[in-house]
């Protein structure tokens, strides 16, 4: 049985026993007892007798998940998916920290609006943090007033689902910002280069008959910030990055010390192009039917052009997803984000072309994660460190299991196999292409600032 | 009886009265039958399955020219749902059903139901509940026929969806040029146009290069890119290397307004660089026959000369049209 709880409940007191504790925060990999009293962590040697103990063995324990991309939907959009329902799909899939995008309807570009957000966040079943717009009416025209913004606690500033497609107020936002120690959120994408386009440009959308993407309309706009960065010291941070170069062209940036960081969705690490084709198979497995052969092997009819796969930016050839697989590995990719993007299904009962972009992803992030590291792809810690750690850390929260902090963490089973179904899941919508397949990884408990958010089984013992 | 499943490479054996032309006995499954309950593209088709097309579509022909009187689609309802304006695929497709004893209705289906927000999906589960059994579907967005079959219980049929396909056309022109050449084995076809954004020339490169013939590339790069990478495809940078040698040579129709969209700084010079004509022709075997899926610009894509020659198959692919559609029509029915 499993059961949601909210940051309003009171302090958690328990142990778990026999876990295993990965904290890349300071590489710890052990097999111990973990203890929270009243919603801190302490050494278990301290712990109250009467603390009720719970039996941990086989299962992992990790810093709560932080996830720096989700798309709330509140206001303007709450049949896809509400404040409410997004934190509690962010308790199931571990994340204890999420930050909701702006390009709502109408958009978080003004301190009310961003107020408005935050109140309906009070007490659900994740934190919830901010990202407000760069520009009023995301018209990429008028810088908002940051400033005040800043004061509010926001993560940062984006105008997400478009790029800032003005160098010039680009760099005045990057100047604007860095006095602040935020970032400006880019969504890199040359509006006139992906114009039309459905897809990832590539075998597989020459094939299909669907207007591609170019990788070059990403790079542009990452070679771009990157000098307009440097010009300016402030610190761009690249969103759901989906492209081989984009990568290669940050991690020349990092090297020269430049204040840049970036993230990947899950999708993109482990969904191919292909999908769109109807291939259903992760990037890391041998490409076999129309991902081995693009041109010649027949399209299975019930899968191809699913508009579940429809997402921006597109997904990437299986080349490019391995590349930024290593990225995450490497620490070139800081943080795995999902760009959990709900959309009702009315929006994605459509032609492929026609359907809203995006798939949900809060609840299959972690999955996706451990299938990647069960093929060897990514080490653990890693993978928590890129889900938890690291974006923590970008938004200016501290995430560790040694005693003495708050208790803010995820206990799961690593190897526990789970079916995505729609009725499985806590969101208001369940736009992805995972749904029926079976994934590696069970969320047994998260706990959100010393507060239980979400637990599934996890009986107490004695 | 059909032999559809395996893959006899001779292609085009005159039929000697072995197809089933009339219902057969519903108590009496037949020998083989036909395994695709859709048309979504050719590339569901082994060659085999793409023979036994073209083998009933010159008997259907042959029929058709006869004025004998077909039932072989008694009882279905044939539904025209054209999301986009075509008129020679409509009226095949119309002329087909008609003759092979469809009732055919027109179905209220446009570019505006999309506006008013009525889905693809809806109007089409409309139609099935009022007792339409096939639908024969135009789309502008590629994959349409993909989601219309896969969403409502009817027979989809698809008669061209953006960019990606258009099934019968290139059975069509398939038989179209075994007529011409006896087989397409080991043959040369050049395709020269806007490659990319036709449905045309997607469906032929899978018909032709099944049937055993290679196919070359002419236009413009924006429109030629990526498909150096088919297998059995190659791409010419000049229209005349694409030409030479070529066994037949297939244009494309220009949509007007894409010259505004970067592939060529004009129809001038879009014609002047891959405009067909008589004399380029000249390198190609000796004559060596045109096709075009119609409707043609004529002094654009090919001279009207050339268009009106002894060397147009264009009246022939038309006649084709319906002969394929009633074959089509019946193997998917059978």
């Amino acid at each position: 049985m499993s059961s949601f709880g909210s940051l309003g409940d009171p302090a958690a007191t328990f142990v778990l026993t026999g876990v295993r504790v990965i904290d890349p925060w300071n590489d710890e990999d052990a097999v111990r007892d973990i203890a929270v009293v009243e919603g801190q962590l302490v050494d278990p040697a301290k712990a109250p007798s009467d603390a009720p103990r719970l039996d941990a063995r086989g299962l992992v324990v990790g810093p709560g998940l932080c996830d720096l991309h989700v798309h709330l939907r509140e206001p303007g959009m709450e049949r896809a998916e509400t404040v409410e329902s997004g934190a509690r799909a962010a308790a199931h899939g571990g994340f204890t920290t999420v930050c909701a995008m702006p390009n709502t309807d109408p958009p978080l570009d003004e301190p009310a609006r961003v107020a408005m957000v935050l109140e309906r966040a009070r007490n659900r079943a994740c934190r919830v943090r901010v990202i407000a717009a760069a520009t009023r009416a995301r018209e990429g025209e008028r810088i908002t007033e940051i400033g005040e913004l800043a004061r509010m606690g926001i993560a940062g500033v984006s105008d997400d689902g478009s790029v800032v497609a003005s160098a010039r107020v680009a760099r005045g936002l990057l100047a604007y910002l860095a006095p602040l120690g935020l970032p400006l959120i880019e969504h890199a994408e040359d509006p006139a280069l992906s114009a039309g386009s459905v897809m990832r440009a590539g075998p597989t959308a020459t094939r299909l008959g669907l207007a591609g993407w170019p990788a070059s309309a990403e790079l542009s706009i990452v070679d771009r910030d990157i000098a307009l960065a440097e010009e300016t010291g402030g610190w761009v941070h690249f969103t759901h990055l989906s492209t081989a170069g984009g990568l290669d062209a940050i991690r020349r940036a990092k090297e020269r010390g430049i204040r840049v960081t970036c993230d990947v969705t899950p999708h993109h690490l482990a969904l191919t192009d292909a999908w769109v084709a109807g291939w259903r198979g992760f990037a890391w497995e041998e490409p076999t039917g129309v991902a081995a052969d693009p041109f010649g092997a027949p399209l299975d009819a019930t899968l191809a052009y699913d508009p579940a796969c429809r997402v921006n930016p597109p997904l990437a050839p299986r080349a490019e997803a391995l590349a930024l697989l290593a990225g995450v590995a490497d620490g070139t990719i800081d943080s795995i984000a999902t760009d959990h993007a709900p959309h009702p299904l009315e929006r994605k009962r459509v032609e492929f072309g026609a359907a809203a972009p995006g798939m949900i992803g809060l609840e299959t992030a972690l999955s996706l994660g451990l299938a990647a590291v069960e093929v060897g792809g990514l080490e653990l810690v890693r993978l928590l460190g890129a889900l938890s750690t690291r974006p923590a850390e970008l938004i200016g929260e501290v995430r560790t299991l040694q005693p003495g902090s708050l208790a803010d963490l995820v206990v799961f089973d690593p190897v526990a196999r789970w079916r995505v179904e729609a009725s499985g899941l806590a969101s208001a919508s369940s736009n992805t292409p995972l749904l029926g397949v079976e994934l590696p990884g069970v969320v047994r408990m998260t706990v959100a600032g010393g507060r239980i958010t979400y637990r599934d089984g996890l009986a107490a013992v004695d | 009886m059909l032999d559809v499943a395996n893959g006899d490479t001779t292609r085009h054996r005159p039929i000697a009265g072995g197809v089933v032309v009339s219902r057969p006995d519903p108590d009496v499954p037949p020998a083989t039958a036909w395994p695709h309950r859709h048309l979504l593209d050719v590339d569901q088709l082994t060659r085999g399955e793409m023979e036994a097309c073209l083998d009933l579509a010159v008997e259907m022909r042959e029929r058709r020219l006869r004025r004998e009187t077909l039932d072989l689609l008694r009882g279905e309802v044939v539904g025209l749902a054209f999301c986009e304006p075509s008129t020679r695929t409509r009226v095949s497709f119309e002329l087909a059903a008609e003759a092979l004893g469809a009732q055919v209705v027109e179905l209220p289906i446009d570019v505006s139901s999309v506006t008013k927000g009525e889905s693809l999906v809806d109007t089409l589960r409309t139609l099935e509940r009022t007792g339409v059994t096939t639908v024969i579907l135009r789309h502008s967005m590629s994959g349409a026929p993909y989601l219309a079959a896969r969403s409502v219980p009817v027979r989809i049929v698809n008669a061209g969806d953006g960019s990606h396909a258009h099934p019968t056309q290139a059975l069509l022109d398939a038989l179209t040029l075994c007529d011409a050449l006896g087989s397409l084995e080991g043959r040369k076809i050049a395709i020269v146009g806007d490659i990319g954004h036709s449905r045309v020339a997607r469906s032929n490169i899978h018909a032709l290069t099944a049937l055993g013939a290679s196919v070359c590339l002419a236009g413009p790069p924006a429109w030629v890119r990526g498909f150096e990478a088919w297998p059995g495809v190659t791409v010419a940078d000049r229209l005349q290397d694409a030409l030479a040698g070529a066994d037949a040579v297939m244009t494309l129709r220009i949509q007007l307004e894409r010259e505004a969209g970067g592939g060529v700084p004009s129809l001038r010079e879009y014609t002047a660089r891959w405009g067909l004509d008589a004399e380029r022709l000249a390198v190609a075997q000796t004559g060596a026959p045109v096709l075009h899926p119609g409707p043609t610009n004529e002094g654009v894509e090919i001279t009207a000369d050339l268009a009106a020659s002894e060397r147009s198959l264009i009246g022939a692919q038309v006649v084709n049209g319906v002969a394929m559609r009633m074959a089509v029509l019946a193997l998917l029915t059978q």
